[in-house]
Parts: structure tokens; sequence; C-alpha cells
């Protein structure tokens, strides 16, 4: 319960109540049946702009958390997210909320890409609609970068330049990147504080 | 062919690997899902790997439901749900357990320096997916443009995300895109 207070004393107000694990769930199955290809946009949408369940920082702070560890970083979202607001059963209930329905759903699609994904202009929709997820996830990038430029230009916008130029453009592994970067990033947050 | 336990098994074994492994989520660990799956375990040709992999893009939810269908591929129902849960579980019990020291730490300056000093590399490593995911969609300029366009859109508007992929569909549907 301490967590409960704790977030709800940072975020903005008014304070909306913590949701509870049914909440969490409704609200994570949205999230996973919207996504194609992706869900963060998704996610972060549900998050801050329509629940308010967490700040823009806390956002970013949160997902740099769950890209910091290993696993798929949206189903670690729905556990931070989760266990921050309703504890284990908070957990269980977003994960669930997330996964349940696109499982489901990607076996059936699976079924009949089989038997019809060649016809017609099928193969030519599911082409267009990896290019927009694409252009949906460069606008994410774009908002969380936003923020970030604007408070702190000198101190952390550097990083964001070099965590691209290392994992897009160089494509070196992410495990590298993020042990060459992080102790810098850190350390430099940590000064710029002082 | 082996029995369905021993095929359940290692897709348990693989799965519970990959997820503690897939530093910046499932897209880094499909190389090693497809050398796993079509080379060590034959349940499928890259062919067959390549077509699911599009189906998971194409469908709606998280990124990493490749290993679930990996997972039907091999061994049917029973394998898509323990390739789902061993992709997810590992990981999952790890953040579970990180986090409550994260948030028991919250008020403490060295914590909010490790949340400041991530923040920024975390927009990059988003940066770099829209990246390397437009340069495995974008065959085409006119499929380059959706993505420029959706991005703009997106950015520019708070209308939900649904409506452009919606709109791209249709595109691809009506054959403009070629």
């Amino acid at each position: 319960m301490t967590d409960v207070r704790f977030v709800s004393a940072r975020r903005a107000a008014p304070p909306a109540p913590a949701p509870r694990p049914g909440e969490l769930f409704a609200a994570f199955l949205w999230v996973g049946l919207s996504g194609f290809g992706g869900v963060l946009p998704f996610a972060r949408r549900m998050l801050v702009e329509k629940r308010a369940w967490l700040g823009e920082a806390e956002f970013a702070e949160s997902l740099a958390l769950c890209q910091t560890l290993p696993g798929p970083n949206i189903v670690n979202l729905t556990i931070v997210v989760g266990a921050r607001f309703a504890g284990p059963a908070g957990a269980f209930a977003a994960l669930m909320g997330l996964v349940a329905a696109p499982v489901a759903i990607v076996l059936v699609l699976a079924a009949l890409y089989g038997r019809y994904g060649g016809v017609g202009r099928i193969p030519a929709m599911i082409a267009a609609l990896g290019a927009a997820a694409a252009g949906l996830v460069a606008a994410t990038a774009a908002r969380m970068a936003w923020p970030i430029v604007r408070r702190a230009p000198v101190s952390a916008a550097p990083f964001m330049l070099l965590a691209f130029a290392g994992v897009g453009v160089m494509r070196w592994p992410l495990a590298w990147v993020l042990l060459a970067l992080a102790p810098l990033a850190i350390a430099v947050a940590w000064r710029w504080r002082r | 062919m082996k029995g369905l336990g021993e095929t359940l098994g290692a897709l348990a074994i693989q799965f519970c690997g990959l997820s503690l492994v897939a530093f910046g989520g499932a897209n880094a660990v499909i190389p090693e899902i497809q050398r796993q799956s079509v080379g060590l375990h034959h349940w499928m040709s890259d062919r067959e790997f390549a077509a699911l992999f599009a189906i998971a893009q194409a469908a709606p939810g998280p990124n990493f439901m490749i290993s679930t269908l990996v997972g039907w591929k091999a061994a049917g129902l029973a394998g898509a749900l323990v390739a789902t849960a061993a992709m997810c579980a590992p990981s999952c019990l790890l953040t579970f357990w990180v986090v409550k020291l994260w948030d028991r730490y919250r008020d403490a300056p060295l914590r909010h320096a490790v949340g400041a000093g991530l923040a920024p590399v975390a927009v990059g490593l988003v940066a770099s997916s829209a990246w390397l995911l437009s340069r495995a969609a974008d065959l085409q300029w006119r499929l380059a443009a959706v993505t420029v366009v959706t991005a703009l859109a997106a950015y520019l508007s708070k209308l939900n995300p649904l409506w452009w992929l919606a709109a791209a569909a249709a595109l691809g549907l009506s054959g403009v895109l070629g």
C-alpha cells in the first residue's frame, strides 16, 4: 500500500484513485487489442493521456526500467504498472489483460493466413499495415523526446542520439550499448542534479 | 517426429532462456528464435518462419507473439501456450522483483539520477525500433510515404492511432500502393 501512496502523491492534481486489478485488466485488454506490430504507442496513450495513471516523466522512467531488463518491454511494463498499483494480483491482471486476447487472435489469424494469405490484395494490405506501424513508433519516439530536449538539452539529449546511433545505425548488440551508455548517462544525470 | 512431451519441454527451455536474454524486447531475439526453431529443431522451414513472423507483426498485440506461433507450429495449441508462458514468465518474475526495489528507493537521489539518466537512452532505443521497423517495412517509396505520413499524423493529432492503421490498411487494399 505504501507504493500506492507514493505514486498518488507524485502525480499531478487531481490525483485519480489507484486502479484495481479489474481496471488494470480492462485497460490493458484495450491496449493489447489496439496495437499492431507493437503496442507501445497505445500503452503510452492509455497510461499518460487517457487514464493519467502515469505522468510523462514517470512513463519514460518506467519504460527505461523495462527496456533495461530482459524480456518483451511492453510485458514488463504491465508488471511494473500492475505491481505498483495493486501488487502481485495487479501485475497478473495487467499481464493477462495484455496477452490473452492477442494470443487467441494471432492463432486464428495464423490459421486464416495459411488459407488466404496470398489471395488478392491481402499481402499489400499487410505491407501497408507494417509501414504505418513503423510510423506510429516514430511518433512515439518524438513525443517522448520533446520534453527531454526541452528540460535537459545538454545533459540528457545527447544520450538519445548515442543510443540511436549505437543500436539503430550501427546495430551493435543492445547489451553492449546499455553497458556503455547507462552508467555514463546516470553519472551525468547525477552530476547535473547537484 | 518426437513425442509431444519432448517437444513441449524443448519449447519451454528455448523460450525461458530467450526471455532472460531478450534485452531490448522480443525483436532482439528473432534471429536466435529462427536459428533454434528452423536449424536446431526443424519445426519449420525458413519460409514458414518468415510467414509466421509477418502474421505476428500484422496481428494486434505485443510483438513477442512470434513465440506463440512457433509453439503452435511445433506442437499445436499446447505448444502455443507453453511457448507464450515461457517467453513471459522468467522476465516477468525478474521485473516484479526489481520494481519492488525500485519503488522502495523512490525518493533516493541516486534512484532519481538512474531514472533521469535512463530516460533519454530509452528514447534513443524507441527511435532505433522505429528506424529498423521502417527499414524492414518500407520496401518501396509508397510504403515509406505511408510511414512518414503516419508518423506526422500521429505526432500532430491526439486521435486514436488505430484510425491511421485503418487508413493504411484501406490504402493497401485499394491497390494504390502497388
